[in-house]
């Protein structure tokens, strides 16, 4: 039982991540109808800023995350106008391939930079409190809470404030929405601002997490996010969420009842089985169909 | 040579989509406070003059709105400058509550007073929006729609609305209805471009009319001169 409570908690910390990373995806996807294939490479990128702030700024927690946060969504917005914007009218595959070229290039630059793995310093005090046999850190805690925060907020944005609503109309029909006065492309801008710089908390704690970090570490960490959106339903917010919770308890589950090599295999196959179920997703509806 | 009166002038317009060409060389205006109304069969290249006005599709040719030229504006300036447009099918946010429908069309303004005064307003005219106020735009019905569409477009404040097809997928009654609203919003001083393919109701409240073929102006008068004149009967039959 105390062992079942552990991995439970193992498991909010990891899906809390993969939950942060899906919002990017299914938040860039909801406005655009396009799959940011960049965006595991740019939680990659949040890891290095908050290793860069914090071991050549020596800056502490808070504002480390604050700039790193910053930075990934500006880089984000800058991605956004110079390669999707110019493509927004192209046929789909070009976008894509354009995102995994940009992912590419992510990669490969940071790799010039930093070829050898980094180590991120702990950024706050580490203290392990133990209950019976299960030991919680304040780490963990930190992850679970400050992604659940972060989580609300987005909500909030999303459901109470003017940009949000405009969000949403956008995902529902963006040629309709100029014609409110609304502009489009600051809306777009502000979407992959947000998306990416939760990429970016993600990685950061992440990398707070497993300290070691390198410029791949993306690419894996950012499938899975994609999966947990897919399975939440692409572009529902809070399927995005729900979906990231379930893939890390169903990855930590199997590895702590299973050989831990099976972990993806099954992460993988759950996509599979969802999408045939339910090709939309647990929260997903069919896109409503335009005249 | 310039009317002081004449709000909207568009002057030898075309519009292309590809190679083929929707709109061809068309001239009309629209003064202060008047109903005009641009009738024609499906494909006559009516939707696509709105959309040109309201900025969504580029164009050749001059688009002036009380006196400025609209070329370089975007879609979300046209609206600040005082033009709505309800589009074809109505545009409503399904996944929108109709009181947010309503407010996404203040965008641009910054009189909160005015804004709760306009919604008054709406709410007055419709008072269906009222009960509905919190349900999802797509729940609701096609009339209720429609006037949730229109309500929307009194939200921006605009001088000039421009109404794409208000009449399309209601029955009789509602089409009435719709039109008795459009000459009541007409009497509070809005000015309006109706295009329509219901040509005898649009051409009973309109003050003058454009009969288009083909993205051509083949006819043109009053309201009245129009209502029964044969070629108007013709140019829906392609004839």
């Amino acid at each position: 039982m105390a062992y079942l409570f552990q991995q439970a908690l193992n498991a909010l910390q990891l899906g809390s991540i993969y939950a942060l990373i899906a919002l990017g995806y299914t938040m860039v996807y909801g406005i655009l109808t396009m799959i940011n294939f960049a965006h595991g490479d740019l939680f990659m990128v949040g890891a290095f800023f908050c290793f860069l702030l914090a071991v050549y700024l020596k800056l502490s927690f808070v504002p480390t995350l604050l700039f790193t946060i910053l930075g990934v969504a500006m880089l984000g917005v800058v991605i956004e106008r110079l390669a999707y914007k110019p493509l927004r009218n192209a046929p789909r595959v070009s976008a894509i391939i354009t995102a995994l070229g940009v992912g590419l290039f992510l990669e490969n630059f940071t790799l010039a930079l930093s070829p050898y793995p980094k180590h991120i310093p702990a950024l706050i005090e580490h203290t392990t409190w133990t209950i019976g046999t299960v030991s919680i850190s304040s780490l963990q805690i930190l992850i679970i809470v400050l992604s659940l925060v972060l989580m609300l907020i987005l909500d909030f944005i999303v459901q109470r404030t003017k940009a949000g609503m405009a969000m949403r109309a956008i995902s529902w029909d963006k040629t309709i929405v100029p014609l409110m006065g609304v502009p489009v492309n600051k809306i777009i801008s502000l979407t992959f601002a947000i998306g990416t710089g939760l990429g970016g908390a993600a990685g950061m704690m992440y990398g707070l997490a497993y300290p070691v970090i390198d410029p791949y570490m993306g690419i894996m960490v950012g499938w899975k996010a994609f999966i947990s959106a897919v399975v939440g339903g692409i572009g529902n917010i809070r399927g995005a969420m729900i979906g990231g919770f379930i893939l890390g308890a169903v990855e930590i589950m199997v590895a702590a009842f299973f050989p831990s090599t099976y972990r993806d295999f099954v992460a993988f196959t759950m996509l599979f089985i969802l999408l045939i179920v339910r090709p939309y997703g647990i929260l997903g509806k069919p896109h409503p169909q335009k005249v | 040579m310039t009317n002081p009166d004449l709000l909207l002038t568009v002057t030898n317009l075309s519009v292309s989509y590809d190679s083929i060409r929707a709109v061809n060389d068309i001239s009309f205006d629209v003064a202060r406070g008047e109903i005009v109304t641009l009738i024609g069969a499906n494909g006559a290249g009516k939707s696509s003059i709105l959309r040109a006005i309201s900025g969504l599709i580029p164009y050749q040719g001059g688009i002036a709105y009380a006196g400025k030229d609209l070329k370089n504006i975007a879609a979300d300036g046209i609206v600040a400058a005082g033009i709505a447009h309800v589009p074809e099918g109505r545009g409503i946010f399904g996944n929108l509550t109709v009181l947010e429908n309503l407010k996404i069309a203040t965008w641009q303004r910054k009189d909160k007073a005015k804004i709760a005064a306009d919604l008054e307003h709406v709410f007055e005219l419709f008072p269906r929006l009222f009960e509905r106020g919190k349900q999802l735009g797509g729940m609701l019905s096609g009339g209720e729609q429609q006037m949730l569409a229109v309500g929307r477009a009194l939200m921006s404040d605009s001088q000039m609305l421009l109404l794409d097809e208000p009449s399309m997928g209601l029955s009789p009654v509602l089409v009435r209805e719709i039109f008795k609203i459009i000459q009541d919003i007409n009497h509070t001083g809005k000015t309006i471009l109706l295009v329509e393919q219901n040509a005898n109701m649009s051409l009973h409240i309109a003050s003058r009319g454009y009969v288009l073929e083909t993205g051509r102006i083949v006819l043109s008068g009053t309201g009245k001169d129009l209502t029964g004149n044969p070629r108007v009967k013709e140019a829906y039959l392609g004839g």
